[in-house]
């Protein structure tokens, strides 16, 4: 796990003119993979979806959470990875593990029965209540393209007590209108979101927090997300640029404090020395 | 020898066109030498069950063999998507193809209900979302016991189940570990069962640690002994993921025709898994042993005579 970096970053150099430079010494992927890590401070019982949320729980696990306990859809309860695992199923998941289960198990039991404080999901779609599309862009029959569908993210969004989301914020990605609601947010808003979580026995109480390359946003009590701080190196009409709606900004604005030296260390050291996340 | 028989003898066997068949596994332990042999065998008109359909329905969905697909989560695990199946549902090329979509806990919950001989699975999923819009399998049901609705998932039997694990007798008592997925449901919810093993093993050796048997040989019909059956996926403790594999998958199906070329090399080409792995090379098998050892502690399960 010493291989070195291929994808050093430079300031104005091979980052994506539509997203801006991050100061020089990081990437924004890094910051928003760190950024993340950090929201799960004091968390207990997370559920690592597939993708980002891997490397940000990961991280968390080595920081700010060490008594995180890294629950895999796959069945692995109490992960200790000793490499990022390759995906949410990988033999590094159950090596040293607290318990491997079978799915069943996991999803009712675990996931079901309430134990889950964090879920923590990627999206393809959000909108600024939450909800979330992993599913299709177009229409269902008839795609424009086919993205992998729901996986456990539907039920974990429902059951597990709150959710994180981590993903690079984009036209196409934060959206207005979702194509296809696959995981359930805020609904419409928080007041009737609450209610339908009650009437319909969720054990959730929804999306707490997203973090993207940009920034980070939590949700209001409208149930509306709301940019709470803002990454360093980007600026206020880069996120408007980024996104399909007109978004509420804390005021004032905070900047992310910025990656550690140890914190990147242990992303371009020890999780993910190829790059696979942080390109 | 009890139940062991070929590959190719289980598949003619036990595998008929237009079967609803099911070779499960998430991530782990799954039977890509099953996949190919149906492929090599030409079966047609399957509805293909996986939670995860992976590269072994891609590849299978890319040689004609399906019809359907019922799944959950439709992709390469941490590399993209699966082109092959994406070109049949987004452009019908050269076929459309049929889609019955669930999640995760949906199929897990099927498959249990088929195991167990009920006309439903309930569960807490799928509150406003779309999926029950798209798929009208999956429904409200009201709780007899008061007012609460949940959702109900109808069960699946597959009429053939494909289980690969890293040991079993002869008569398909099998044991596995590590990620478990829900090859304990899916076997036990088919009509026929095929289990595919890294080592066949003495019926001793089940004995000695009856809470590891997960599939016992009263619902196994065939016992198929493979040796890296499960390549590129992996087995624990064996070999593991071949990820270059996965990420060359990325590039080769992006093309029909270089998808059909490999096909024709590494499928088509090769008699049976032992000529796949004479022609994978023992360096790149090599590379996928495990870095180490981290054996269980053994238990005493006591002697009462």
């Amino acid at each position: 796990m010493s291989e070195p970096r291929r994808d050093v970053p430079a300031a104005g150099g091979s980052t994506p003119a539509a997203t801006g430079a991050a100061p020089s010494g990081f990437t924004r992927s890094e910051m928003m993979i760190v950024a993340a890590a950090r929201e799960l401070a004091g968390q207990r019982v997370c559920f690592v979806g597939v993708g980002l949320p891997n490397i940000a729980v990961n991280l968390a696990r080595l920081t700010v959470a060490p008594e995180l306990e890294l629950v895999y859809e796959s069945g692995a309860f109490g992960a200790k990875p000793a490499r990022l695992p390759l995906s949410i199923g990988d033999p590094t998941i159950v090596t040293g593990a607290t318990a491997a289960v079978s799915m069943f198990e996991l999803f009712s039991f675990y996931l079901q029965g309430g134990l889950v404080d964090v879920g923590f999901l990627g999206a393809a779609q959000i909108d600024r209540f939450g909800n979330i599309n992993s599913t299709v862009i177009g229409d269902y029959e008839h795609p424009k393209t086919r993205l992998p569908g729901s996986g456990g993210a539907c039920e974990i969004a429902i059951n597990a007590r709150q959710v994180f989301v981590i993903m690079r914020q984009s036209k196409r990605s934060f959206v207005d209108r979702i194509d296809f609601r696959t995981s359930p947010g805020n609904l419409g808003g928080a007041e009737s979101a609450a209610r339908t979580r009650r009437e319909e026995g969720w054990l959730g109480s929804g999306p707490s927090v997203v973090v993207t390359d940009l920034g980070i946003y939590h949700f209001d009590e409208a149930g509306e997300m709301r940019l709470d701080s803002i990454h360093p190196g980007a600026t206020l009409e880069q996120i408007r640029d980024t996104m399909g709606w007109q978004p509420k900004v804390a005021d004032p604005l905070p900047t992310t404090p910025e990656p550690s030296a140890e914190e990147l260390r242990l992303i371009r050291e020890e999780l993910d020395p190829d790059g696979a996340y942080t390109k | 020898m009890g139940k062991v028989a070929s590959m190719r003898d289980a598949v003619a066997a036990l595998v008929h066109d237009g079967d609803v068949v099911a070779i499960e596994g998430f991530t782990h332990l799954i039977c890509f030498a099953a996949g190919h042999e149906i492929i090599r065998q030409r079966k047609r008109d399957l509805a293909l069950a996986r939670l995860t359909p992976d590269l072994i329905y891609d590849q299978m969905v890319a040689a004609g063999t399906a019809r359907k697909l019922v799944f959950s989560w439709l992709g390469n695990p941490g590399v993209g998507g699966l082109h092959a199946i994406r070109r049949r549902v987004e452009d019908a090329d050269p076929a459309p193809l049929e889609l019955e979509e669930y999640s995760h806990f949906g199929m897990v919950g099927r498959y249990t209900a088929g195991a167990s001989n009920l006309p439903f699975f309930p569960l807490r999923s799928y509150f406003e979302t779309d999926l029950p819009k798209v798929n009208p399998l999956i429904r409200p049901v009201r709780s007899p016991f008061g007012d609460e609705t949940v959702y109900a998932v109808p069960p699946l039997k597959p009429d053939v189940t494909v289980v690969h694990a890293q040991r079993a007798d002869a008569n398909g008592n099998t044991q596995m570990w590590g990620l478990l997925g829900c090859q304990k449901e899916a076997a036990f919810a088919a009509e026929r069962v095929i289990v595919v093993v890294e080592t066949l093993v003495d019926e001793a050796v089940i004995r000695a640690d009856p809470n590891r048997t997960v599939i016992p040989g009263l619902i196994v019909d065939a016992v198929v002994v493979e040796p890296w059956g499960a390549h590129p996926s992996y087995v624990q403790g064996a070999y593991d993921r071949d990820n270059r594999f996965y990420r060359d998958w990325e590039a080769i199906s992006r093309d029909a025709a270089s998808t059909a070329a490999w096909l024709d090399e590494w499928v088509y080409g090769v008699g049976g898994r032992a000529e796949y792995m004479e022609k994978l090379g023992t360096e790149r098998a090599a590379e996928l042993r495990p870095s180490g050892s981290a054996p269980s502690g053994s238990v005493d399960y006591g002697l009462y005579e």
